[in-house]
């Protein structure tokens, strides 16, 4: 006997996502998801914009490794409070995972969560968290052709950070290439170049994020 | 181990369904995977094989349907296969177009007995 079922695998997930977005929206909080392969600058990003953001918005960050709690203590010497997902060998994090951390910190008068998601250009672009902006990083030390070879997460975000800019020089890394390819494929990206280094480019995505948390 | 989990989620899908309908035993599973997922069958079958064991799933023969990456232009109502993901519209060269499918990982149907 056949029975129909139609339920998709990830349906769990986004019912939790859901939720998640529920606890957000009670407390006013802005969630920002930060995705990217390892070492593409997730970390130092999060550090620039919370230092660009400092005084106009209280953050907290949700760190999601494999293993460790580096990150962490990295965002928390800035300041800003942070807590530690270790995802004990998974490649992303799920919307449960985010739950139990949201359950463990005092979101009242919290404006903006960053979730730090696992370094991994693939999976993570499945899972939603209940997050407001999906954001990916890529760095120009990775090549320009990761579009076609990882697409569903450079069509999935709504923001793409170039980042590593200042290494352009040493690499033959093709940006109106880049960006020609994303646009095709995902037709609403918000493209933004930087350097974490020097800090170019910062200021550019933090007044862009402001207004956008603004509404 | 990703597919782990992603097996795991489709298995509590499955046996939800089969406890549901009083299954002794469930003989296949459908399963629709779009073009673009991450998921990879192979892995799905290998982990599949391993959390099934003493289940009403063990031994079940899992077929896969593979989905086409497809869009839509809003604009001019054209369907069609992006080429290289690129989703601008064929026809009228538009950008008001959205994916249809592609993406998708579903449990399709159940075969029990
Ligand atoms: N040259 C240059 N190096 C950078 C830039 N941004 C980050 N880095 C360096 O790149 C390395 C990785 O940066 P992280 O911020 O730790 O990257 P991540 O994505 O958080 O890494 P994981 O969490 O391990 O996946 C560090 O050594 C940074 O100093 C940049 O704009 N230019
Ligand atoms: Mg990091
Ligand atoms: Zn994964
Ligand atoms: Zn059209």
């Amino acid at each position: 006997m056949e029975i129909k079922v139609l339920e998709g695998v990830f349906d769990a997930n986004e019912i939790v996502a859901k939720e998640n977005r529920g606890i957000l929206d009670k407390s006013g909080t802005y969630m920002v998801n930060m995705m990217a392969s390892p070492g593409a600058g997730k970390t130092s990003l999060i550090v620039k914009t919370l230092e660009g953001l400092s005084g106009d918005l209280k953050s907290v960050v949700i760190e999601g490794d494999i293993a460790g709690k580096v990150d962490a203590e990295r965002v928390s010497d800035t300041g800003t409070e942070a807590i530690q997902i270790n995802t004990g060998g998974s490649c992303h994090l799920e919307a449960k995972q985010v739950n139990t951390a949201l359950a463990n910190l005092s979101l009242e008068g919290i404006g903006l969560a960053i979730v730090e998601n696992v370094g991994n250009l693939v999976c993570p672009a499945e899972f939603k968290l209940g997050e407001d902006l999906k954001v990916m990083i890529l760095s120009a030390a990775e090549g320009d052709d990761k579009p076609l070879k990882y697409p569903l997460m450079f069509s999935e975000s709504d923001v793409l950070i170039v980042n590593k800019i200042d290494l352009i020089p040493y690499t033959n890394f093709n940006l109106e290439k880049l960006k020609e390819t994303v646009i095709k494929m995902n037709p609403g990206v918000t493209i933004f170049e930087v350097s974490c280094t020097n800090g170019d480019g910062i200021s550019e995505w933090v007044e862009w994020l402001k207004k956008r948390i603004k509404g | 181990m990703h597919e782990m989990g992603v097996t795991e989620s489709m298995m509590d899908v499955v046996l939800r369904h089969a406890d549901k309908n009083n299954a002794n035993k469930v003989t296949r599973i459908n399963l629709v995977l779009g073009e673009m997922s991450s998921v990879v069958p192979y892995s799905i079958s290998f982990y599949f094989d391993m959390l099934s064991k003493d289940t009403v799933a063990e031994g079940a023969e899992l077929n896969f349907r593979t989905v086409k990456f497809k869009a839509r232009c809003s604009d001019c109502g054209k369907k069609f296969k992006p080429r290289d993901y690129d989703i601008t519209c064929p026809k009228c060269k538009g950008s008001n177009t959205e994916i249809i499918s592609g993406r998708e990982f579903q449990v399709e149907s159940i075969e029990i007995n």
